[in-house]
């Protein structure tokens, strides 16, 4: 039984090589004697060896070629290396591109990674056994390794492989010596590109294979298309450059932050302001939030003033009903029953003591949907609620003292300016700060105790433990 | 925001199979139908029907792509480039490599930060799952090679990640740098190709993946149930991203089959698809308001698509670009696009003017993942040279 890995390059569906054609015809472009890389021959050892080129040359007219840069281009002609359209002549096995004097030839097409033919197991063993015949058993360790494999893998075909690899030997025994060291050279490059030594970054590596062939159909969803409306591109685009405009000044890329960004100067001042519970929010912060509700709830030290602002208007409870119904919506399936309930009795019910104020239609919708509890049954409620709270209370925040008040305490840390001495200091007391876990479970237990205050006094009860006094 | 709000989402009787689901509002020649989403699968693998041949069905075809077009075109009345002229120029950016982490023993495939903005997941090909923060905290040694997804959940306190062993397993963490994570595993996802990516949404609850078999999918974390499946790539989904939006109800993929498609959560529905790209999608990111997304690909491209005008905006290519770009992440403000490519460098692009602002270097393989920090104070990204590189 043959076991076989069908490495292909994935060529079999898709062709994710398909960048190799582009690379060809650049290849062929660099090749040619008038206006391609200049050659010329070299002596190695005692033969002459024709057509090499040196790593500056390449480099110089890959620069040229694509008006690029040379570190660009020294991506890209590492790239070419790497593939295996040009292989060194004396460091073999490391596949870059050094831009000096190091010499170098082109592969010939015969070897190129061709997109339907693959290196073969059989072709490679051949290969080596011509080596082994050759240098009287040299070869190298991984090469080695190779070989008692494929020797145990391959036993039954073995005589033939021996006899290729003979018939091999023989043939290139009679050719003139030049054009054997250069036939040797290409073969063992082809080899270390498509059976790399390791760490060696050969081209060929590229991951998993795709797996599945793709055919096409979808009538259903054309109909659904023409049926949806779009918006005029000047209308989107422009949304686009607003957005982008407004928030240049928080993009930590575009505006340096301040104090400092922690991950340049190791001092973690930056996050320590923005924290969740901090007391007084940076200037930066306070004025994302009036950039839309969605930043302001986003941000948590800003739902917490939202949330501040709204006990003073004696609406919280449309902040608490939407919070509730994210949580049932991206919480755990089998709580949902439970959840519904609580919200119902909580928020829905008539006379509930955190009555939300929604149209009779929602309501009456909502109220059926309860039946049958999804985790989606209160998003028209919610939904609802939300575009309330976005239109109207957001607005009225934004006027609030609160939210003024807000504006004016609010910090405007001073600009770090550390020293070279002070900064070598700083990466030495880098700190990872509070484990996450230890903060989330901070704030479950603050979001439990907040919920036992919440809950409606229950007046015959305290009565009853005679905490009421009637005297 | 887009005008998902507005879709009630109505639950109730399938009109063919009478369940209690979710459903799809479809239009079948105008007229509306109320399907659940496994009904519809069944209906679109249905074999012709009377008076249909597969000619005529591509000609029905044609004529609907045709017009589509045509409406689209009508709506398109200025480029991108033309509003962008308003915006101002880029200063120069100076990015620097920050910290190189090394940890891994072999290619890092993934990567995910945490919400505290320090710490990060990364996996990679060779069973062994370090989450860093600049040293070493935990490692999890995994019984599958190929790691190629892994998220950490917003609490902080738990993280996912699959591969090759078709599972989304979620592993929760704790203060104890050596307890073994490996013991408390569960596994959430099951699907029956590998799994190419995996996010949590809003909470730890729930894990929305893709895989190679196709198909995407939304998970409960408690119980391992599957709760809502998402049918309508051709070939293997290979990259997701979730809509940052308010409602927080759509997510965008990409495949093997050069489309990229947005997805209602609640019920399954494909409700955008854009495929002009020329080779596989390899990785689709939202830009922060919601309303558009980039996709990278193997055709050394990175494209901006409008969800609201639902046509390709920009392209970011250039000649000297011939290597497949493998991952895309904007910065905070929506202005930059990173993207790492197969030629081992990261492209920087003004995403409004459409033109290349640097390229950094520094990685001796490709760059499999790039992702920012959720300040956006700095990104990070992973490369088969075993390394991860935080830029800033």
């Amino acid at each position: 039984m043959t076991i076989r890995t069908l490495r292909d390059h994935g060529q079999h569906y898709r062709p994710r090589m398909a960048c190799l054609k582009k690379v060809e015809a650049f290849v062929v472009e660099m090749q040619d004697p008038k206006s391609g890389v200049k050659a010329s021959d070299q002596k190695l050892n005692i033969t002459s060896i024709p057509h090499v080129i040196t790593g500056q040359d390449i480099l110089a007219w890959i620069v040229t070629k694509m008006k690029v840069t040379t570190e660009e281009a020294q991506a890209f002609g590492t790239m070419l290396v790497a593939y295996g359209y040009i292989y060194p002549l004396q460091n073999h096995r490391k596949l870059v591109l050094v831009a000096d004097s190091t010499l170098y030839r082109f592969q010939t097409p015969y070897f190129w990674p061709v997109q339907k033919w693959p290196a073969e197991d059989i072709d490679y063993a051949i290969y080596l056994a011509k080596r082994n015949i050759r240098k009287k058993g040299m070869l190298e360790p991984y090469e080695q390794e190779h070989y008692n494999n494929l020797h145990k893998w391959m036993n039954y075909k073995w005589d033939f492989i021996v006899m290729q690899a003979t018939e091999q030997y023989k043939a290139s025994k009679e050719r003139k010596k030049p054009d054997r060291v250069v036939l040797d050279c290409q073969e063992r490059a082809y080899w270390i590109v498509h059976r790399p030594p390791r760490r060696t970054h050969s081209g060929m590596d590229y991951g998993l294979d795709r797996l599945i062939d793709p055919n096409a159909e979808e009538n259903i969803f054309l109909t659904q298309a023409l049926m949806r409306s779009a918006v005029k591109s000047s209308v989107s685009l422009t949304a686009f450059v607003k957005y982008v405009t407004t928030h240049h000044t928080h993009d930590p890329l575009l505006t340096n932050p301040v104090p400092s960004n922690p991950w340049i100067t190791d001092n973690d001042e930056f996050w320590q302001l923005n924290m969740r519970n901090v007391d007084i929010p940076t200037k930066l912060s306070v004025e994302r939030w009036a950039l839309s509700f969605w930043e302001l709830i986003s941000d948590q030290r800003g739902r917490a003033d939202f949330k501040l602002f709204l006990k003073k208007e004696h609406s919280g409870e449309n902040m608490a009903f939407y919070e509730a119904a994210e949580e049932m919506r991206w919480g755990a399936a089998t709580a949902i029953p439970e959840k519904s309930q609580f919200i119902f009795n909580t928020f829905l019910k008539p006379g509930a003591p955190r009555w939300i104020n929604i149209d009779g239609r929602t309501m009456g919708l909502t109220v059926k949907g309860l039946d049958c509890p999804h985790r989606y049954v209160l998003d028209a409620a919610q939904t609802h609620i939300f575009l309330l709270m976005k239109k109207d209370t957001f607005y009225r925040y934004l006027k609030s003292p609160v939210y003024k008040d807000m504006q004016k305490k609010a910090l405007v840390p001073a600009p770090h300016n550390f020293t070279d001495a002070q900064l070598e200091a700083n990466a030495k007391n880098r700190n990872p700060g509070i484990s996450p876990i230890v903060l989330w479970q901070q704030q479950e237990a603050e979001k439990a105790a907040a919920a036992v205050a919440a809950r409606p006094i229950d007046v015959k009860a305290m009565v009853a433990t005679n905490k009421l006094d009637r005297k | 925001m887009c005008d998902q709000t507005f879709v009630a989402i109505t639950f109730g009787p399938c009109d063919s199979c009478s369940e209690n689901r979710p459903l799809m509002n479809l239009y079948i020649k105008t007229e509306p139908i109320n399907y659940c989403s496994l009904c519809m699968e069944i209906m679109a693998c249905q074999d012709l029907a009377g008076g249909e041949t597969l000619n005529s069905l591509k000609a029905e075809t044609e004529s609907l792509r045709k017009r589509l077009e045509e409406e689209r075109k009508k709506l398109h009345d200025v480029e991108l480039e033309k509003v962008a002229e308003k915006a101002e120029a880029l200063s120069a950016l100076n990015l620097k490599t920050r910290r190189t982490l090394k940890g891994h023993a072999n290619k890092v495939l993934c990567m995910d930060w945490c919400k505290d903005k320090r710490r990060m997941v990364s996996s990679s090909q060779v069973p062994a799952h370090p989450v860093f923060n600049s040293s070493q905290e935990h490692a999890v040694s995994m019984p599958t090679t190929w790691v190629m997804a892994c998220a950490y959940a917003p609490s902080g306190c738990a993280i996912a990640c699959g591969g090759l062993d078709n599972k989304c397993s979620v592993y929760p963490l704790s203060l104890d740098q050596n307890e073994n994570l490996a013991a408390k595993k569960k596994s959430v996802a099951l699907h029956t190709n590998y799994l190419s990516g995996c996010t949590f949404t809003n909470s730890d609850m729930q894990i929305l993946t893709c895989s190679g078999d196709g198909t995407s999918a939304l998970w409960d974390v408690e119980s391992g149930q599957l709760l809502q499946s998402f049918h309508g790539h051709s070939a293997d989904v290979l990259t997701l991203d979730l809509a940052p939006s308010e409602t927080g109800n759509t997510f965008v993929s990409g495949g093997s089959d050069k489309k990229a498609n947005i997805w209602d959560l609640r019920s399954g529905q494909n409700i955008q698809s854009f495929d002009t790209h020329e080779s596989d999608v390899n990785c689709v990111k939202y830009y922060p308001s919601g309303d558009a997304f980039a996709s990278a690909s193997d055709d050394a491209t990175c494209r901006l698509f409008d969800l609201r005008a639902d046509r390709e905006v920009s392209i970011y290519s250039k000649d000297s670009i011939i290597f497949g770009a493998t991952s895309v992440d904007f910065s905070l403000s929506g202005r930059l696009l990173f993207a790492g490519y197969n030629d081992y460098t990261i492209n920087v692009w003004d995403v409004l003017k459409g033109t290349r602002v640097a390229v950094l270097f520094g990685h001796e393989n490709r760059v499999s993942s790039l992702k920012f920090s959720p300040d956006g104070t700095a990104f990070c990204s992973a490369s088969w040279d075993n390394t991860l590189r935080i830029w800033a």
